[in-house]
């Protein structure tokens, strides 16, 4: 009797899972992840002869609910075409009942594996710029994200971004389906789940009003926050969040610019990387301001303040004072100002030859 | 797909007073457990090859006359759990006695050769604690998943099912990478059949090997309780 090796074995787990694609386009190929609601495939498409990723629910999922949630997923993209977004291809119901839907096979690196491989600031921020046009893309249609996390971001070979999982997005409007809280639990359908389908959420990438189920609260700038979480993630290696203050501590003022303050338990980045400019640090606390009231307005203001960071400008998170604006303009514009002190230096010496 | 209901426990069968219904649930468990015993016994004590054998055969040999498994109770945790117990403490006990048990304790449970001629091409992991009982689970996995696999060839043999199982043998068992993995297209021309028969055939291979595995696995637990929970480990989530 053959026994299976652990390849094999782990193949043999899934295949018995797997959903019937009888009368369909797809052959599946293999597992490429499993969450709460859903598991994705790679899966061949033989009409188009492409590979494509085949999101389809869970065995232990098939109830109205879910299915209702991974179609409005499926429609949600369709919506959002965006260089940053997975185009779907299809949607439909396998002859079990469960609803699947096709969409871009994506390869690349997950943005947590490849930000702690090591990156350049400058190249993170550039990363985080990506990130930022297809949310912004989507709040501009109406459409909040609610799970951004470096979990469902992905990097491709090129350098291309691509946000992922927006299975607990919400449109403008729309009315809530069951079980859409925006819970860390509700977060279902993460692929980046483990072997064994346990999702976990992730609170440190949450808004405080997402967080609390205050649905009414939670617009463009609960996307806002999870941004600056993944910023503040990619500046210091760990999501914010982590110290485990008790949720009435009072909100502690940093010790930065007036007005900003920090949420409990969130350490300010420069307290665990003090090379890290205060400009570029202010930014990321706007962001994770713990009213939304405090936060930039969307994607687009979090994105321009970056830019303008990484543009040796003036950030609006910023205020900067008189040394600081200095300094801020000696950097940026530092070869000029060697070239014209050079000059300067050379002619204070030319006169003082010509005197003696 | 429900769980399979009917399958009479192996585990409980092994107290039965009719003599030939105990000697067939033995040799289930022995089945189900000879691989991660031996195995067990290799990485736990790092002994040779041969004497793991030796260790293994002992173990069941004297786990049938002392009527170890005979004593196991349901109540108190899982079969698996209590077996490597027994193992545990049987092993200590050779060693610290400096025995060496006559190879199979006089009683031959399981071709040794034709049982480990998949298993010794691989690199044995020597683990330590906790990984060892993980380890242990995997090989009871393995055994089982080896187990289900065997029936449903055997149950396909002769029949009009022989493609479907030749089809699932030739795209899920063998070992391809992703880009290296045939389509169906080409099974369909190896096979001379429609696409979609292929399909249909790996589909209905698949949940047949499910409920193979599911139905052995009602054999050798105690309680649905444990078949449950050991279907949930197994499968990564409990199917509806």
């Amino acid at each position: 009797m053959k026994t299976p090796g652990d390849g094999a074995l782990d193949r043999l787990r899934q295949v018995t899972q797997w959903p019937d694609l009888s009368g369909r386009r797809y052959e599946l190929q293999s597992e490429v992840a499993r969450g709460g609601m859903g598991v994705v495939y790679r899966a061949r498409d033989r009409e188009l002869e492409r590979d494509v990723a085949l999101k389809v629910i869970a065995v232990a999922a098939v109830d109205p609910d879910t299915a209702a949630r991974l179609r409005r997923e499926a429609r949600i993209l369709a919506r959002l075409e965006h260089p940053g977004i997975v185009p779907v291809h299809d949607v439909g119901e396998l002859p079990d009942g469960r609803v699947f839907y096709a969409m871009k096979l994506v390869s690349g690196k997950r943005l947590d594996e490849l930000v702690r491989e090591g990156l350049p600031l400058r190249e993170r921020l550039r990363l985080l710029l990506r990130i930022c046009e297809p949310v912004a893309f989507a709040h501009a249609r109406g459409v909040i994200h609610r799970d951004l996390k470096p979990e469902n971001v992905m990097v491709g070979p090129f350098g291309e971004v691509l946000v992922m999982d927006w299975g607990v997005a919400k449109h403008r409007g729309e009315p809530l389906v069951t079980g859409d809280a925006a819970s860390p639990n509700a977060a279902g359908s993460a692929p980046h789940a483990t072997a064994h389908g346990t999702v976990v959420g992730t609170p440190a990438y949450m808004a405080p009003e997402q967080a609390r189920g205050d649905v009414e609260r939670v617009d463009a700038r609960a996307d806002v926050y999870a941004l600056g979480a993944i910023l503040y993630f990619m500046l210091t290696g760990r999501a914010p969040g982590r110290l485990q203050a008790s949720p009435d501590a009072p909100t502690r003022t940093w010790a930065g610019p007036r007005h900003a303050s920090v949420a409990p338990g969130i350490a300010a980045p420069r307290e665990l990387d003090q090379d890290l400019p205060r400009a570029l640090e202010a930014i990321c606390l706007k962001a994770l301001a713990p009213e939304p009231e405090g936060r930039y307005a969307g994607a687009a203001e979090l994105a321009a303040d970056v830019g303008r960071f990484l543009e040796g400008e003036r950030v609006s998170a910023y205020p900067e004072g008189l040394l600081g604006r200095a300094r801020r303009v000696a950097s940026r514009h530092r070869t000029p100002i060697l070239v014209l002190l050079a000059y300067v230096v050379m002619r204070v010496v030319l006169l003082l030859v010509a005197r003696v | 797909m429900a769980f399979p209901e009917t399958h009479r426990s192996v585990v409980l069968a092994v107290r039965s007073p009719d003599q030939q219904e105990r000697a067939r649930a033995l040799e289930a468990v022995v089945a189900a457990y000879w691989r991660p015993v031996y195995r067990h016994v290799r990485a736990r004590w790092r002994v040779p090859d041969e004497e793991a054998e030796d260790l293994a055969q002992g173990f069941f040999a004297t786990a049938l006359e002392k009527g170890w498994l005979a004593r196991y109770e349901p109540a108190r945790g899982r079969f698996r759990t209590y077996l490597l117990a027994c193992l545990e403490a049987f092993v200590a006990n050779q060693r610290r006695d400096g025995r060496r048990l006559k190879r199979g304790g006089g009683v031959t449970l399981v071709p040794l050769e034709s049982q480990d001629a998949d298993g010794e091409t691989r690199e044995l992991q020597l683990a330590d604690g906790s990984d060892l009982e993980a380890e242990f689970q995997r090989e009871w996995s393995r055994s089982l998943f080896a187990l289900a696999v065997q029936a449903l060839r055997q149950r396909c043999l002769g029949t009009s099912r022989e493609v479907a199982f030749a089809l699932f043998e030739r795209y899920d068992l063998e070992d391809h990478d992703v880009s290296e993995r045939p389509r169906y297209a080409d099974l369909a021309a190896e096979f001379s059949l429609p696409v979609t028969q292929v399909t249909n055939h790996l589909h209905w291979a698949r949940l047949e090997l499910r409920r193979t595995v599911l139905e052995k696995l009602r054999g050798i637990t105690a309680s649905e309780r444990e078949f449950r929970a050991e279907a949930r480990a197994l499968f990564g989530a409990e199917p509806s």
